[in-house]
């Protein structure tokens, strides 16, 4: 009986995981070209925009809020660090570059001054961003894309270090990176201990608007380093890039298992969430499955995965 | 029997889980009356109107209206009963009209859905005609002072027609010309036949405006009498005078050097030139009841809450404090009331919970990288220095009884090694076992010249525990007890506003 209920017990708390595996296997058998060597780097390099996205997004939900304005701040950096990456206006790649995260830094602080000192709520606060910093991506680009980027540039998104695509490369950098500070460091720990009760976090002496300013901006960061290998990728810079890309990190790390309550959650189920929305899509298409038909199964994963969120959190109490 | 009573509640008896709130308790109120309800805090006296109101149904004992035996389904039957109970906390709509909050749920109306607006504002300024009372029906309802507010419920319970009107608290936020006028309201409502029954920890009003007083203490009735036989102390000697158990594990500590010291602490409308000092290996008890500032004098102190006025110094260095960090560093630690909602984070583990406070011992730099196996030893070491029963540090603390979740909040904060803690309620909702654990480390901590202040609601923990008691009553201070000088008479006439030098028993 015991044994059951623990069998039960594993199968609901990874039941997201095991999904994931079934649909592996199931692509493997119904869909010829799915595992192949091409496929497969494809599905990776798909994965490296919304799993960069994701990993800023992960700090965020975990300390108990949401960011609605990272596709804008994609577009936004990207277009400034485009802008100084032209054929005819290059300044060095490395200057470029941190032109664009500043950018990104910067609307990350505004956020996060926005919820945390101005005690806007995170969902309304970020909704206005995601508009404003459009609006400015539209204006400093008049509207008009950046074409002709120097190959340096278009090499962060194209090129391949062996038969490994750099920005696969990237993306690994930047997990590992997240993935240290979130579990290994005492802000990581501060980052879980706002999500699950803001005041006792404060009454502990936790210097909680500091800390929570502080994963809007690094938020903002991944947000601009996304957009940087978005564009180097498709080499243009446009002020109308992603923007459905808000929600697509937002799903990706609900679906990995992280509360949109906050205090739970981590990279390494963000990073699983964004290769099963990413698989779920490639095998779809692999499939021949209309992308109308796409955006059904997609909102159906996300609402299991937050009812199946709930589930857990109620039986705990 | 009968006829002479408004109502009469007899025999009424409440059980919670692990305890008796009411134990056979008789309260009859004869119409036209104005009766008041006194006891401690946690005496009963509000659970007793909450199965009057219709909000608990007790498990024994007949409640009868105007002789007659009725059983009270929930509080809209207990409406229509004629009871209706004016909260402390006053429940309404903040941005709808005085007139849609009075009227919500029971408007008139036009073919059953449409509001007859016209019909139930007249009803209104009728009511508000006969009782002197000139509030705009149209204004909203954040937009009207508390006593305002206050009217409107009363307002409510008029226009329905209620018979019964309970009180809990009513003055607490009204300055003397509001209560001035209350009253004149709550003589006219008596002088109808009504029946008021009268919440208050204020002695004074009580022997103002009731003609009639009855004292519970611990769930059981120890009284009825008018009050022209009454005096004030004999009211607080009904009221305490529980027996003191032996549970307190209090111990002869030397006392030391003054730890904190503060002077003339304020803070907004809470406090008012608190002034007193802790020292090393001492118990210094806050004693008052709800809403006397002891809660807040300790959120100012460590940071919480702002300060206007004063200096807090410990060691006798004067402390810059801003923000509960500042407090923490100077050596402080605050274990807060409630825990679930300031003291623990309920969905996360032992250890998470055990050193959030204390991050920074078992981190390196230059990153803060946290040792995994420094923050086990730590948790380890606290479940058990504190016997805390868990089946392992990585056990959701939501899992865990209220003791041992207690011993948590506790362990939390010894392991920064504070030279002075704070502890609001320590004992609060955990069983007489966990509670008599909670006074042992106490003893210990204060064995080892720490300072402690504790708050309580308890009196006699208070009175086992501490080497001297602050009274509180409305913000300010009424004396500092000795230990030598504890009386509970005595320091209930200060918790309910007498002065320590003015009391004479």
């Amino acid at each position: 009986m015991r044994q059951q209920n623990k069998t039960k017990d594993f199968i609901l708390k990874n039941i997201i995981y095991i999904a994931f595996v079934i649909m592996l296997i199931g692509l493997s058998v119904f869909a010829k070209a799915f595992l192949t060597t091409n496929n497969l780097i494809n599905v990776l390099r798909q994965a490296t925009v919304v799993g960069v996205l994701s990993m800023g997004m992960t700090y965020v939900i975990i300390s108990g809020g949401i960011d609605l304005s990272v596709g804008s701040t994609m577009a936004l950096a990207s277009c400034i660090a485009a802008a100084y990456a032209t054929t005819s206006t290059a300044i060095p790649l490395p200057a470029a570059l941190a032109l664009g995260c500043l950018a990104g830094i910067l609307v990350g602080l505004i956020n996060g001054i926005v919820v945390s000192y101005l005690g806007v709520v995170p969902f309304i606060a970020t909704l206005g961003m995601q508009y404003a910093v459009r609006g400015v991506a539209l204006v400093y680009t008049s509207g008009r894309p950046i074409n002709a980027l120097t190959t340096a540039y278009t090499n962060i998104g194209k090129a391949y270090v062996g038969f490994v695509p750099v920005p696969v490369i990237l993306f690994i950098i930047i997990a590992l990176i997240a993935w240290f500070f979130l579990a290994k460091t005492q802000f990581g720990r501060y980052i879980y201990a706002i999500g699950g009760n803001e005041q006792a976090a404060l009454v502990s002496g936790l210097r909680v608007k500091r800390i929570k300013c502080a994963a809007y901006v690094i938020n903002g960061l991944t947000a601009a380093l996304a957009g940087i290998i978005l564009s180097a990728r498709v080499a243009v810079g446009s002020p109308t890039a992603g923007e459905t890309y808000d929600l697509l990190a937002i799903t990706a790390v609900v679906v990995g298992g992280t509360s949109n309550e906050g205090g739970t959650g981590g990279i390494l189920p963000s990073i699983i969430g964004v290769f099963i929305v990413t698989v779920l899509n490639n095998g779809m298409d692999l499939l021949g499955v209309s992308g109308y038909y796409q955006k059904i199964v997609t909102g159906v994963v996300v609402l299991l995965a937050v009812i199946i969120d709930r589930n857990n959190v109620n039986r705990n109490h | 029997m009968g006829k002479q009573y408004l109502f009469e509640m007899r025999g009424v008896t409440k059980v919670f889980p692990g305890v008796k709130a009411l134990d056979d308790v008789t309260f009859c109120v004869a119409p036209g009356s104005v009766h008041a309800l006194c006891g401690e805090n946690g005496a009963g006296k509000s659970t007793l109107m909450k199965v009057l109101a219709g909000i608990y149904k007790p498990e024994a004992g007949d409640i009868l209206i105007g002789g007659e035996k009725v059983t009270i389904i929930n509080t809209r039957d207990a409406m229509e009963k004629g009871i209706a109970m004016i909260h402390q906390e006053l429940n309404y709509y903040p941005d709808m009209t005085v007139e849609a909050n009075l009227f919500i749920g029971r408007e008139t109306t036009y073919f059953g859905g449409i509001v007859n607006r016209q019909e139930n504002l007249r009803q209104v300024r009728e009511v508000m005609e006969a009782y002197g009372i000139d509030i705009n029906p149209n204004a909203r309802m954040k937009e009207l002072t508390i006593a305002k507010q206050q009217m409107v419920e009363i307002i409510r319970a008029i226009a329905f027609n209620a018979n019964i009107i309970i009180m809990d608290e009513p003055t607490s936020s009204l300055t003397d010309h509001e209560i001035e006028i209350l009253f004149k309201i709550i003589r006219k409502l008596a002088a109808e036949g009504r029946a008021i029954i009268y919440i208050s920890h204020k002695m004074d009003e009580i022997l103002q405006i009731a003609d009639t007083v009855t004292v519970i203490r611990d769930g059981k009735t120890i009284g009825t009498a008018p009050i022209g036989e009454l005096t004030k102390l004999d009211i607080i000697r009904m009221m305490v005078g529980r027996e003191l158990e032996d549970i307190y594990d209090k111990r002869e500590i030397p006392v030391g050097e003054v730890k904190l010291k503060v002077e003339h602490l304020g803070s907004g409308r809470a406090l008012e030139d608190i002034s007193f000092e802790v020292r090393a290996g001492e118990i210094f008890g806050f004693l008052g009841l709800v809403g006397a500032g002891r809660s807040e004098t300790a959120e100012t102190v460590f940071g919480l809450r702002k300060k206007d006025a004063g200096t807090v110094s410990l060691d006798g260095r004067e402390l810059k404090i801003r923000h509960p960090a500042d407090a923490i560093k100077a050596g402080m630690a605050f274990i807060t009331e409630d825990r679930r909602q300031y003291g623990l984070s309920l969905i996360h583990s032992v250890r998470q919970n055990c050193v959030i406070s204390s991050m920074s011992h078992y981190t390196s730099t230059p990153l803060a990288v946290v040792s995994g196996k420094k923050e086990q030893e730590a948790t380890a070491s606290m479940i058990q220095a504190l016997g805390i029963k868990t089946p392992g540090q990585e056990t959701k603390v939501m899992n865990l009884s209220g003791g041992n979740q207690q011993k948590i909040v506790v362990g939390k904060w010894l392991l920064n090694k504070p030279e002075v803690l704070i502890m609001d309620e320590p004992t609060r909702g955990i069983d007489v076992g966990a509670k008599s654990e909670i006074y042992s480390i106490m003893s210990d901590i204060a064995a080892e010249g720490k300072a402690i202040i504790m708050i309580s609601s308890e009196m006699p923990e208070l009175l086992g525990m501490c080497d001297r008691i602050l009274v509180m009553c409305e913000g300010k201070s009424m004396g500092i007890f000795e230990k030598g000088e504890y009386d509970q008479v005595r320091l209930m006439a200060a918790a309910t506003g007498t002065k320590k030098e003015e009391i004479q028993v």
